[in-house]
């Protein structure tokens, strides 16, 4: 991990990685696009209003994935002071947010011509709810202070303390009762539901997770920039 | 053509579905790579305005304490 801590190391990487992921995102989002629309089945249930699934459900994996991966950089920024880490963790939070944001409206269109309901408090719905906050309050925190690295410091906490969310919104349909349905896909008995919907499914949420990626890598080039700018016209203060 | 874009009916549920997510992913896109070239083009101006070599920092707080000391002691001693 430390090896990639120099920035000239990691830009390096991160501009070879680059074109491959944009490939990789564009692709993978059109073929799931194509096969979310116009190849896979309506479901015998819910009609055509399956369709959102292919949105909404990789949309919730990224908004827990990139959380995880904020808590991940957090620590890392706490106990080993990685450089890189702050960077990360700053980049990734507004993706996250917005992914989060996403389920939530995605799932409240499914949920009006499904349930009856566009909303109902109930463990899902409602942690999901929580998981948004916290990534605004994140965002918020990381920019509150006129010294950056308290910002820093305490988003980084409270990304750690939220964690503990993640297991909740992930068994939530498990342990309380709920209008939402249980996991069909990441089960320990393997997939439920049925091939001719899991391949969209699954290459949207390869599309959703490439496109992380690629953007994450631009965000955090930008924020590298920004530090190098202060840096530069601080000490063009200093000379003058 | 049309009987795919009314979705059985649920054409206003699954195009709004499909339309924010197109939108947030795509604006957020933008303004990423707005913010990137923004701070390329600042750090390449503040390079530019560097000078080539940067002076020996060392001389010049050294050249300016000698100023500084002697007013300060003349004032120390007016007020005593």
């Amino acid at each position: 991990m430390h090896r990639f801590a120099n920035p000239a190391r990691f830009l390096r990487i991160a501009n070879a990685l680059l074109p491959w992921l944009t490939v990789g995102t564009v692709a993978c989002l059109g073929i799931g696009l194509y096969m979310a629309l116009f190849a896979s089945p309506p479901d015998y249930q819910q009609g055509e209003t399956v369709r959102i699934m292919y949105v909404h459900v990789p949309s919730a994996w990224m908004a827990l994935f990139i959380y995880v991966f904020i808590a991940i950089a957090s620590a890392c920024s706490l106990i080993w002071r990685h450089p890189l880490a702050d960077v990360a963790a700053k980049a990734a939070s507004p993706i996250g947010a917005g992914f989060a944001f996403l389920t939530l409206v995605t799932g409240s269109l499914w949920g009006e011509p499904m349930w009856g309901t566009w909303w109902v408090w109930d463990a899902r719905l409602t942690s999901m709810l929580v998981l948004f906050f916290l990534y605004l309050g994140h965002m918020a925190l990381m920019g509150a202070f006129e010294e950056q690295s308290r910002g820093y410091r305490a988003a980084a906490v409270l990304a750690l303390v939220g964690v503990i969310n993640i297991p909740i919104i992930k068994f939530s349909v498990d342990w309380w009762s709920t209008l939402h349905q249980p996991a069909s896909v990441i089960r320990l008995d393997g997939p439920t539901i049925d091939p001719s919907m899991l391949w969209p499914l699954l290459i949207m949420g390869l599309g959703f997770k490439l496109f992380f990626a690629t953007l994450l890598i631009v965000r955090m080039k930008s924020e590298l920039m920004a530090a190098r700018v202060r840096a530069l016209s601080l000490a063009q203060l200093r000379n003058a | 053509m049309e009987e795919f874009l009314n979705m059985g009916g649920y054409a206003v549920y699954v195009w709004p579905s499909y339309g924010l997510t197109a939108l947030f992913m795509i604006a957020l896109t933008l303004s990423s790579l707005h913010t990137l070239s923004k701070r390329k083009r600042q750090l390449a101006e503040l390079e530019a305005k560097r000078p080539p070599r940067r002076a020996p920092r060392t001389a010049q707080p050294q050249t300016a304490q000698p100023q500084t000391a002697p007013t300060q002691t003349a004032q120390e001693s007016s007020s005593s």
